[in-house]
């Protein structure tokens, strides 16, 4: 510390601040904010949106906020039916094209007319090379205009699944990109700022008013919407509330009406509450663990989960309602199988639960000289509902039965990267089976053999050629029943051979003040406030 | 004069060259950029492509030079996370930093001295006694315990307070202010007190060994002795000289302030830099967490190489003084 | 500590040395201390529930009804209980277990022992570097001074929280995840070691400068006493009364810095919760009505953390000779 010294000019700085001060206080009194009398929703999640530009980032929770401001040329009820949005009608031509009759009369936020130059402009975009959307649209092989409002996709096969992508692809108006130079989709290593990064202009119900990342994002109503308008909002100020319990308490204060997952062991306190009310459901994702499966560990040792004794007492180790009813808080749904029971493929008697058998694991363990094996579960702290709390209760069940696991706990922007390099031992995933709503994703994606656009999610590297034929064969299979019976057989094949361990579906809940009266809360977990409505 | 004012910019200059050279060495450390750029489906050529347009291919020296030269210019790239500017970014949420740290500092100011004086000049007394045992409390709870009991009891139990964010913002120019209107300064009160704490028993005790010392001076025995009313001493003559300490420590620990919030912006979620800089560290967004270091050890230096200009200014002796 | 070798080979410059033998010195302030300690009754307190919490945590694995870092030992069907005094309590767990079913008088016992050990080691370690480096610096001066002390202005102009939480981020991210369970204490510890030195060696180096002018060194540098044995056997003495202070008050700092980087998620891995951790994961029940999770371990962290800090105030002003 410096020594002190009596000088005039600290006289001064003190007293000219002061003067400030009362110069600052006079004028914050007559500035106050007017109350409004339009019907706000008070919106809150625990992440913010990543970008305001739709094809910057393949997220589904990005995504289904960007739906709002702007809309694809399809899209899904809450039911997952594929329904017309931009687009009023489509047909296959040829079994190589799908023909889009664009909808007229349609303005973008800026004023522009939607037509199909705005559908080449944002299907290139989509699929340019850079694009991180890429991997979105798989079948799609590029897109001419045929008139103003008529417009052919290529794609590299005719199945329907398409369309399904098609839902998560929204519509730019091409002269807007162009007079931004936003053409191109923002190219992170180019160092340079997209400009759709910041700025929207869509089709859809609402338009943005303000944004402050990871403070407050406020949106409102679009009156030249071009659809029916089933909302009764004016304004949604979306807020991003990390902390479980600053969440909770902000509901408890009236401080937001709304929020999408709300804390699970919150909720018998909130729906107490006699002016909030909780709904919850469980979601078409299913939580399972994976386990490496190459002839060697990723440290060199023998893999000991090629052997189906060491898997079946890890199976018989897991008990999955205790799980459900305590992490979970009685919410999840346990599960047998891997597919939830709204997928189709999945049927009853595959989906009973392993019976939990402490014993029996333990002589299986030793019997196949895996007591005491040492192994890695790799899971990440934010990606699921408590996907940490149910990682440490893995533990303690697999310690339970001699095994010896570490847990390596992390944010999912650390662990997904590991999880996908294919190299850890035993891994949380979850699978909605989503765009596609059928467990032809789960079982074309997730374990059918790592090869070409096969497996992509096939993160242990196993291989089953008896199961690589059932789903070519389901692929090929045009009768619905046949084609999920076929997939059936294939899901009971897995779960004979234990390659992944189904574990719950998750549940979600969104807790609500009562001024909200109408919301649709779909299994995807998604926002939809075109539909909702509030109390006036 | 402008010799020492050179000689002191220009060091100022080599600790932010370090600290640059400090950030880039750590962040060598942080995993590869391209693992967290690419996507899944990236072939291994466009892998080697995104590495070569990224330039980390080149030396290590070269890299360090780039990244000094664009820092310097405020260029620190696009966020990894959502491709936003990194500078940016920092800038729309300083605004929310520096107004809770202003205020936290005016609060531990204003509650700070009269305390430190009152605690010198009634010391051994009880409630100075207590005052100082409060003190040691003080600087012992973590701030985020503080932040959490606050929420608890004023959001929750009373709920008289919000528990998150900076309430409504009204925009002048780039600055994003929330005290001018009610939310604003309501949504203000729990993170500056939480924030204010540790400062407030660092300045009463700073005051209160200061102002010990000085009462024992020579001028303050001669002002006894010429009948100066014993207040007027005390509030006026021996306080006065205790300010200047007061004030160069709380300049220096301003840039610490700041750093600190982030903690108290964490638990409040206000929307300021820290916690930007947190959920950098989560995403292992390197460029947000170079930058955000670069400015804060920035804000740091500078505050020193001021006070130290200025005191220099006040007292030439210390222009000649080796350090 | 001085050895008696070292006494007898400065013997001759020791009369006309103003500074009397550190040995003698140490013991005679060692007994003032004690007077000024029986006297305060503060930090009698301080110390007795220091002693306390270190002798019970360091018992843990006697004294705890469970090995928390025995995950076989843990079952969800003991999931939140509440405390013994409350419905629905139960034997063994005296105050109540969290959702993973994890006796919280354990966790806290085990919490508390990793909060120790790091805030001990990493005072140990800083004091270790910051002695010699500001030994070395304020000795030889000249061109290993400016590097030393630049390269601690360098730290200093970077707040401690920023150093700790980018070091224990990266390396955590650095390390493989077999060695992030034992790795993560000692990353922490080099965390906060990393600019808790240079306040050591700071102090070290303007009190080597003032001792290297002084005749008895002078003399002992004479008669060739290396380098080494002049720094360590009698400058550094000097310096232990202003060192001994700001370790005590460092170590509650330290712990205080673990917590919160703990509680911020990049400190100690769930599995081996310290006190911090439990805090971060009690704060998320702070509304479900199981406030047992974060009560405990919040009460538990600040009694540590005070009565360290009460007890390096008392020293403080007791080895402060203006005030005595």
């Amino acid at each position: 510390m410096n020594g002190r010294r009596n000088d005039n000019r600290e006289e001064f700085v003190m007293r000219s601040t002061l003067r400030t001060g009362v110069c600052f206080g006079l004028a914050t009194a007559f500035l106050g904010t007017l109350a409004s009398a339009e019907t706000t929703l008070r919106w809150a999640d625990p992440l913010d949106i990543y970008s305001l530009d739709p094809y910057s980032y393949g997220s589904t929770s990005n995504l289904a906020f960007l739906n709002h401001i702007y809309d694809g040329l399809v899209r899904y009820t809450p039911e997952f039916e594929v329904v017309p949005a931009l687009a009023t009608k489509w047909e296959l031509i040829d079994n190589k094209a799908w023909r889009f009759h664009l909808r007229q009369g349609v303005k973008f936020q800026n004023g522009a007319e939607f037509n199909a130059d705005d559908v080449v402009a944002s299907l290139n975009r989509a699929s340019h090379p850079k694009s991180p959307l890429r991997g979105n649209i798989p079948l799609f092989a590029g897109v001419t205009k045929v008139d103003d409002f008529t417009v052919d996709v290529a794609v590299k096969s005719p199945s329907t699944l398409f369309l399904n992508d098609m839902t998560n692809i929204f519509m730019f108006d091409a002269g807007w990109l162009e007079d931004n130079d936003a053409l191109e989709p923002t190219d992170v290593s180019a160092q340079i700022e997209g400009f759709a990064t910041y700025n929207t202009n869509g089709t859809g119900a609402f338009i943005l008013e303000s944004r402050v990342p990871d403070s407050k994002t406020v949106l409102v109503v679009n009156d030249d919407w071009w659809d029916e308008k089933q909302h009764n909002i004016d304004r949604i100020e979306f807020t991003p509330i990390t902390s479980a319990s600053t969440r909770t308490s902000a509901l408890l204060s009236g401080e937001i009406d709304l929020s999408s997952d709300a804390p699970l062991q919150d909720l018998e306190r909130l729906s107490a509450q006699p002016n909030l009310k909780v709904v919850k459901r469980t979601q078409l994702r299913t939580i399972m663990l994976g386990m490496h499966r190459e002839e060697k560990l990723d440290d060199g040792r023998d893999n000991f989960f090629n052997d189906l004794r060491v898997r079946q007492a890890i199976d018989m180790s897991i008990d999955r309602e205790l799980i459900a009813e305590r992490v979970m808080r009685g919410l999840a749904r346990p599960a047998g199988t891997l597919v939830a029971p709204e997928i189709p493929g999945f049927s009853e008697e595959i989906n009973e639960l392993t019976p939990v058998d402490v014993d029996k694991a333990k002589a299986l363990l030793t019997e196949a000289g895996a007591m005491g094996a040492e192994f890695t579960l790799v899971c990440s702290n934010n990606e699921y509902v408590n996907s940490e709390e149910v990682c440490s209760a893995l533990i303690s069940m697999f310690s339970r039965i001699g095994l010896k696991p570490t847990l390596d706990s992390g944010p999912s922007s650390i662990q997904a990267p590991k999880r996908n390099s294919g190299k850890t031992d035993m891994y949380l995933m979850g699978w909605a089976n989503e765009p596609t709503l059928d467990a032809y994703s789960l079982l074309i994606q997730v374990l059918h053999t790592k090869e070409g656009e096969a497996g992509v999610a096939n993160r242990g590297g196993w291989s089953y050629p008896e199961l690589d034929a059932m789903v070519a064969e389901a692929a090929l299979e045009q009768d619905r029943e046949t084609r999920l019976a076929i997939e059936n057989k294939a899901l009971k094949l897995a779960r004979d051979e234990i390659i992944m361990m189904p574990l719950f579906q998750i549940p979600m809940a969104w807790a609500m003040s009562d001024k909200v009266t109408e919301v649709s809360i779909g299994a995807d977990n998604k926002a939809r406030h075109w539909l909702t409505r509030m109390a006036e | 004069m402008l010799v020492f004012i050179l000689q002191r910019v220009l060091n100022a200059v080599m600790v932010m060259l370090a600290v640059a050279l400090l950030a880039f060495l750590i962040f060598q450390f942080a995993g590869d950029p391209v693992a967290q750029l690419a996507n899944e489906q990236m072939s291994q050529a466009d892998r080697d492509a995104l590495r070569e347009r990224l330039g980390l291919n080149d030396g290590f020296v070269t890299q360090y030079l780039r990244f000094v030269v664009n820092a310097a210019q405020g260029n620190f790239g696009i966020s990894y996370r959502n491709g936003q500017e990194v500078l940016g970014l920092i800038a729309a949420r300083f605004p929310a930093t520096m107004e809770l740290v202003l205020v936290a500092t005016a609060l531990s100011l204003l509650i700070g001295i009269p305390l430190g004086v009152l605690t010198a000049i009634h010391r051994g007394r009880w409630f100075s006694e207590a005052l100082q045992f409060t003190s040691i409390i003080g600087v012992s709870l973590p701030s985020f315990v503080v932040g959490i009991l606050l929420i608890l009891v004023f959001s929750v139990i009373l709920g008289i307070m919000p528990a998150f964010g900076r309430g409504e913002v009204v925009q002048l120019g780039w600055w994003s202010t929330g005290l001018l209107t009610p939310s604003g300064r309501l949504a203000l009160v729990l993170p500056a007190i939480s924030l204010s704490l540790y400062q407030i028993t660092l300045i009463m005790r700073l005051v209160r060994a200061e102002m010990m010392e000085v009462m024992r001076s020579d001028f303050v025995k001669f002002a006894r002795a010429r009948g100066v009313p014993r207040w007027r001493i005390q509030y006026i003559h021996a306080l006065k000289n205790c300010l200047m300490p007061v004030i160069t420590m709380t300049a220096m620990n301003m840039g610490a302030l700041i750093a600190f919030a982030l903690i108290t912006e964490t638990v409040f979620q206000w929307p300021g830099m820290g916690m930007l800089f947190i959920q950098a560290v989560t995403f292992i967004d390197i460029p947000v967490m170079a930058a955000y270091l670069c400015i804060i050890s920035f804000i740091f230096v500078a505050l020193n190489t001021i006070v130290d200009i200025t005191y220099a200014v006040i007292d030439p002796r210390l222009r000649h003084a080796t350090r | 500590m001085p050895s008696p070798v070292s006494h007898d080979s400065i013997a001759v410059a020791e009369p006309v040395s103003p500074v009397p033998l550190p040995g003698r010195l140490a013991r005679f302030r060692s007994s003032d201390l004690w007077y000024s300690f029986t006297r305060k009754r503060s930090a009698m307190f301080a110390a007795f529930a220091l002693i306390f919490l270190i002798v019970t945590a360091f018992s843990a694995p006697l004294i705890a009804p469970q090995n928390t870092y025995d995950p076989s030992q843990l079952t969800l069907l003991n999931s939140e209980i509440p405390p013994i005094w409350e419905d629905g309590g139960q034997m063994p767990f005296l105050l109540g277990t969290d959702t993973q079913g994890r006796d919280m008088l354990s966790a806290i016992l085990y919490g508390s022992r990793v909060s120790i050990v790091i805030g001990i080691a990493s005072v140990i370690l800083s004091l270790g570097i910051g002695l010699s480096l500001g030994l070395t610096a304020g000795y030889f001066g000249g061109f290993v001074d400016n590097i030393l002390m630049r390269f601690g202005d360098v730290l200093l102009s970077i707040p401690t929280i920023l150093i700790a939480i980018l070091v224990s981020a990266v390396a955590m991210q650095a390390l493989p995840p077999e060695l992030r369970e034992v790795g993560a204490g000692a990353v922490l510890v080099l965390a906060i070691t990393l600019s808790g030195w240079v306040q050591y060696a700071r102090i070290v180096r303007a009190q080597t400068i003032v001792e290297r002018r002084k005749e008895y060194v002078q003399a002992a540098r004479l008669l060739k006493v290396p380098a080494r044995r002049i720094m360590v056997n009698h400058i550094l003495p000097n310096t232990l009364t202003p060192i001994m202070v700001a370790a005590t008050l460092n170590f509650g700092m330290a712990i205080l810095t673990e917590a919160t980087l703990s509680f911020l998620g990049i400190g100690m891995p769930p599995s081996q919760p310290s006190l911090g951790t439990l805090i971060r994961f009690g704060n998320q029940f702070l509304f479900s009505g199981v406030w047992w999770v974060v009560v405990f371990p919040v009460v538990q962290l600040c009694l540590l953390v005070v009565s360290v800090n009460v007890l390096g105030d008392w020293l403080r002003d007791a080895l402060n000779p203006k005030l005595r």
